[in-house]
């Protein structure tokens, strides 16, 4: 299969279509609008839907609505929008529906800025909406990742019938690489037997609704959701190792912060500072157990994030505060250079932190 | 092994992102490991504009080039910004209809083109970004000329396949100036 360069919003979205969505809501906003834009080209020529929704609050709910009828679906927006979007979000998740949502991060808080972050992480993976619920959130570091997970997004969404989360950033939207495209990127076909797609009078109806007013209804359905949480942290975890086995200093980053802290640990290398590199490739689940086990032989992490440390907390979580854990950050569009990452490790190396 | 940074920067409207997907749509033709990345600030016409390009036969890193081994310039505040951000033993090429001063590194080597100017008496006054790719590919052969005119082809869109000779015209003349 021949390798084509292509940008990283337009990768996420060539690989929907590929993995069967049909349906694409949203409203543009950059850094995210070619995945619009792509989609506004593509959509009509093989039959399915583009719609410009008169704001993220329409598009979600779009979205909720063909997803109901059991149809592939997504939307995508960046920061701004995706706060839209939360109570949307919320109803997807008590509707136990499966759907993506792509946020291509932003500088934030307010309306922000147009350059690069992750400081969405929270919102993503702790419920930006209301209520008690998870999304499954996929954290893509190039442009092949962008593809690859957009595909496997749709997978997990269908196969635990719950809403997932693509967590991208400026860069990797924009950037161009070599990605290769299967031309059927689906793995599996999920019959949809609960959808509302009309009784022929041949069954009872289908009801999709997220409104419970007896309190022993509605909590029964959330213990149950939390069982099906339990599933996917058990089963669909993924991360990548770099250069862990001996390290002494482990850096824990993710998309483009990850690419940024290689570069670093490839420096620390060559000076002879013993460091590796745990990339989340899932944020929810996310990786406790492979830091856990990775506590025991460093002697301590550093989290490299675009946000003034919101990862970092999970980390701690994960490695039970057995070991020091620093902050190696950048905000506001800004990105930490490998120098700057570097600097951390060398700090944590010679416990100066 | 090679890892070579590109950084390309001017005006908008000067096919500085454009010169930049030729090498990486080339490099990729070769084989070698790409990465493109633009700046995409609120840029417009006259604005500023760069994008980073790196070409490698390993795998991509970060795909910021902050000291790039490459850097083209089209505009003097790009030179301004960007001279010192060179690595010691790398090359600038400099457009120097459009940049008047030299280089105040020593320990980097520069070529001045006057690429501007030639792009207009060769009547393609729009492709001086393709005249500066072509000094590039003389002076570092970061990508061959050998298959240019396949790679360009994929970088042209569709509706402008008839501006390929014109554009080929242009890296070839770059290619041939001697500085």
């Amino acid at each position: 299969m021949a390798k084509v360069l292509m940008k990283g919003n337009e990768a996420i979205a060539e690989a929907a279509i590929r993995s069967g969505c049909r349906h694409y809501f949203g409203y543009p906003i950059t850094p995210q609008t070619e995945i619009a834009a792509y989609m506004a080209k593509r959509m009509p020529k093989i039959g399915g839907t583009f719609l410009q929704a008169e704001s993220e609050i329409s598009a979600i709910n779009m979205v909720y609505g063909v997803s109901s009828a059991g149809c592939r679906v997504m939307t995508s927006s960046s920061s701004p929008g995706v706060s839209l979007k939360q109570e949307g979000i919320s109803y997807l998740a008590g509707c136990d529906l499966p759907a993506l949502i792509v946020n291509v991060q932003r500088g934030g808080p307010g309306l922000g800025g147009i350059q690069p972050s992750q400081s969405d992480y929270f919102q993503a993976t702790k419920g930006g909406g209301h209520g008690d619920y998870r999304l499954i959130v996929l954290a893509p570091a190039s442009v092949q990742e962008m593809a690859d997970l957009t595909a496997k997004a749709f997978d997990l969404a269908d196969k635990y019938r719950m809403p997932a989360m693509l967590l991208a950033d400026g860069t990797i939207g924009q950037m161009m690489e070599p990605v290769e495209l299967p031309e059927d990127m689906r793995t599996t076909v999920y019959e949809k037997p609960w959808a509302v797609t009309g009784t022929e009078n041949k069954r009872e109806h289908n009801i999709v609704n997220s409104l419970y007013l007896v309190p022993e209804q509605l909590e029964k359905k959330n213990i149950e959701r939390y069982e099906k949480y339990k599933t996917v942290e058990k089963n669909e975890v993924m991360y990548e190792e770099y250069m862990t086995d001996d390290a002494d200093v482990c850096v824990v980053a993710f998309g483009i912060a990850a690419r940024v802290s290689k570069n670093a640990i490839t420096a620390a290398r060559a000076k002879g500072i013993k460091a590796g590199l745990i990339r989340p490739i899932t944020l929810w689940p996310f990786p406790k157990d492979v830091i856990a086990r990775t506590a025991e032989h460093v002697k301590g992490f550093v989290s490299v994030e675009l946000s003034m440390g919101q990862m970092i907390e999970d980390i701690r979580l994960a490695e039970g505060c057995k070991k020091p854990v620093t902050l190696c950050s950048r905000v506001g569009g800004m990105i930490p250079s490998p120098e700057e990452v570097l600097k951390a490790i060398e700090d944590m190396e010679g416990g100066a932190f | 092994m090679a890892y070579i940074q590109v950084l390309i920067a001017g005006f908008g409207g000067q096919g500085v992102l454009f010169a930049g997907k030729v090498l990486a749509h080339k490099g990729l033709e070769e084989e070698k490991q790409i990465s493109w990345l633009p700046s995409y600030g609120p840029e417009m016409r006259g604005g500023t504009a760069n994008c980073s390009v790196i070409i490698s036969d390993t795998p991509v890193g970060s795909p910021i080039v902050s000291e790039p081994d490459i850097l083209i310039v089209m505009n003097l505040p790009s030179f301004d910004k960007y001279e010192n951000a060179v690595k010691a033993g790398g090359c600038a090429f400099v457009d120097s209809t459009l940049i008047e001063r030299k280089a105040e590194r020593t320990d980097i080597s520069v070529h001045y083109i006057p690429a501007t100017k030639m792009a207009r008496d060769l009547g393609i006054p729009t492709l001086a970004n393709m005249i500066m790719i072509g000094k590039v590919i003389r002076e570092t052969g970061v990508v061959a000329m050998d298959g240019l005119r396949d790679a360009l082809s994929k970088t042209v869109s569709a509706k402008h396949q008839d501006l390929l000779e014109a554009n080929l015209k242009a890296i070839e003349a770059g290619y041939e100036y001697k500085d």
